[in-house]
């Protein structure tokens, strides 16, 4: 298999706290990574690193063979890693539709004058905006809500709403913060479900999550944070096992 | 025919025959016809910023006065130049776009109270400049300011004097009317098309939430750029006209009370929506106006002699109706259709 995403020795500090150091892994594509350990052990952080919200300290990434620009979020993006939030992160007061729309942006061109004009590209350009759009809320399974404001989406559709949106950046690597906290178990099936079915897609999925029972069933892979330091990393059933990581993490969640 | 299109067609015959009719009162309210629909454009310009970017501005009237100086500066007998309007309002449009940028540049990192005051700052800033850039090199003429301004003209036609038409008598005032409806006919077709456009709904996200805008691929610093580069061209467009119409500028016309005139416009009316913000344009622009010209009246008959200055009662009445608007519609009279929406449910809640 192909490595998509390297990321070395990738360190973090918030004034005195070290959320990241030395951080290294390694996401081959195809695969699901999870990425796991206590509250506070650095995960979001690693994303926001990621994803070009947080300056680093120190380190670089590779991906999909290319360093990776980390000064823009917009240009991670671009590059082909989309997330979603710990806290939700929607536009309120735009529709389940435009939400989505939205995030078609990265991958359109259509500018001021085209739009004032109404050229024929721009409109041939927002119809296939539309329609990706609406397909894409079709395959998370929320059609019916496109015409909602996002603020009024129950809870898992909201989460569902934000992957859509994700989803419509063309990522090669969908990177999700706790995508099933806060969800009931059939909610949490449908999204194991949808993010089976992404991978089946051909997608790779960086997955911080909490439930153990749905990291472990999902994940080809773990790495596991504590401390802003990496612990282990390998298939489920080895990081399980390691003692490191039951003293770190399920020791204190899992008795 | 269906409904909508007699609709758009009785309307569109009242605008055309409103400054015959208000010539009929006195030319004084075709100018307050003008001045309104000058306002109109100006709270179009402010809501892409304001109501669609979420960038609070209150310097925007400094692009107005932009504008309005280089209409004089290129039109006047202060430099001697006499170019033809169809220089002049393109040129305007981009000097006014440029300090848009300008002002946009420094203060992306900037939100809310922050923006705010920098922008209120800026405002000052051009003012001051229009005020003091008259040594050592004479541009503005200082306070004094730019008189003998040259009118609007197409071809042979002056916008100043008046002319027989078909038997009916245009004055001056009533010309410039039929343009400015022109013009902002084309502004508010533009907003419309901005605002369901890739852009438009790029501004909006950035308005309702920045971070998750950037992490959705959005180059936030070239959207945000981009909303106060336009916003400020229609500034520009509509300083031009300003000039061309008044015949004189001088610094004075752009104070800061004016950026938050056209604030309120655009609050009151209710952001983000194209039309609620015209309305808020037209009742902020012409209630002043018709208070000024009854509050008097109505004292002397009621009382026999004035008891409170007109200027004060109408400041009074202006504000209490502002406070009583945000506080029973706080989006706005008309606002945007999702707030709309909200506000709808927020009353089924309560019941
Ligand atoms: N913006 C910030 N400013 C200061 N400190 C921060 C900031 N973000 C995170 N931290 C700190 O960095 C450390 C790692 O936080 P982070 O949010 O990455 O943890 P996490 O693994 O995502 O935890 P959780 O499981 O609770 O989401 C914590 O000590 C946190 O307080
Ligand atoms: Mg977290």
């Amino acid at each position: 298999m192909t490595v998509l995403l390297e990321a070395r020795t990738i360190s973090k500090k918030f004034g005195g706290v070290q959320a990241l150091k030395d951080v290294s892994l390694t996401i081959r594509r195809s695969e699901i990574y999870g990425l796991i350990g206590p509250n506070g052990a650095g995960k979001t952080t690693f994303f926001n690193v990621l994803t070009g919200l947080y300056a680093r300290d120190a380190g670089e990434v590779m991906f999909a063979g290319k360093p990776l620009e980390l000064g823009s979020p917009h240009q991670v993006a671009q590059a082909g890693i989309a997330r979603t939030f710990q806290n939700i992160r929607l536009f309120g007061n735009m529709t389940a539709l435009e939400n989505v729309m939205v995030g078609r942006h990265v991958r359109t061109q259509a500018g001021v004058f085209g739009a004032i004009l109404r050229t024929a590209a721009q409109r041939a350009e927002e119809a296939a905006i539309r329609r990706r759009a609406e397909e894409l809320l079709h395959y998370v399974g929320i059609a019916h809500r496109a015409g909602d404001l996002a603020r009024h989406l129950s809870y898992g559709d909201q989460r569902r709403l934000e992957i859509a949106r994700a989803l419509a950046t063309e990522p090669q690597l969908l990177a999700l913060d706790e995508p099933a906290a806060g969800m009931n178990a059939t909610e949490t099936a449908a999204l194991r479900e949808l993010v089976e079915g992404l991978r089946a897609d051909g997608l790779t999925v960086l997955l911080i999550e909490h439930d153990v029972k749905l990291v472990m069933g999902l994940c080809d892979r773990v790495a596991v944070l504590d401390y802003g330091e990496k612990i282990a990393e390998d298939v489920p059933a080895v990081v399980r096992a390691d003692p490191k990581v039951i003293e770190a993490y399920l020791g204190t969640s899992a008795h | 025919m269906n409904r909508k299109t007699i609709g758009f067609i009785l309307v569109a015959l009242a605008l055309l025959a409103l400054p015959l009719v208000l010539t009929q009162v006195g030319t004084a309210w075709v100018r307050i016809a003008n001045l309104a629909i000058l306002f109109v454009f100006l709270s179009l310009g402010l809501n892409i910023v304001v109501g669609m970017a979420g960038l609070l501005d209150l310097g925007y009237i400094a692009f107005y006065a932009v504008g309005a100086y280089v209409w004089a500066l290129l039109a006047s007998p202060h430099f001697g130049l006499h170019l033809p309007f169809w220089v002049i309002l393109p040129v305007g449009a981009l000097c006014a776009c440029v300090a848009g940028a300008v002002l946009g540049a420094p203060t992306l990192r900037l939100r809310g109270d922050y923006l705010a005051i920098v922008t209120l700052g800026f405002g000052e800033i051009v003012r001051i400049f229009m005020n003091n850039l008259s040594a050592p090199f004479n541009i503005t003429n200082g306070p004094k300011g730019i008189t003998r301004i040259d009118g609007f003209s197409v071809g042979g036609l002056d916008f100043r004097a008046t002319d027989t038409f078909l038997g009916i008598d245009f004055t001056g005032p009533a010309k410039y009317y039929y343009v400015l409806l022109l013009l902002l006919l084309g502004v508010i077709i533009v907003n419309l098309r901005l605002q369901k456009s890739r852009i438009g709904r790029a501004w909006v996200a950035i308005r309702e939430d920045e971070v998750a805008a950037k992490a959705a691929g959005i180059n936030t610093r070239n959207v945000k750029l981009l909303a106060f580069a336009m916003g400020a061209s229609f500034g520009g467009i509509a300083g031009g006209m300003f000039a061309a119409m008044q015949g004189f500028v001088s610094p004075e016309s752009f104070i800061l009370h004016e950026s938050i005139m056209v604030l309120a416009m655009v609050v009151l009316g209710g952001m983000g929506n194209v039309w609620g913000v015209i309305a808020g344009a037209l009742l902020l622009s012409f209630v002043p106006e018709f208070l000024r010209y009854t509050v008097e009246p109505v004292q002397k008959a009621l009382f026999g002699h004035l008891l409170v200055e007109p200027e004060v009662l109408r400041m009074l009445i202006f504000g209490a109706a502002l406070v009583l608007t945000m506080r029973f519609r706080p989006a706005g009279l008309w606002p945007e259709a999702r707030h709309q929406k909200e506000m709808g449910e927020m009353k089924e809640a309560d019941a």
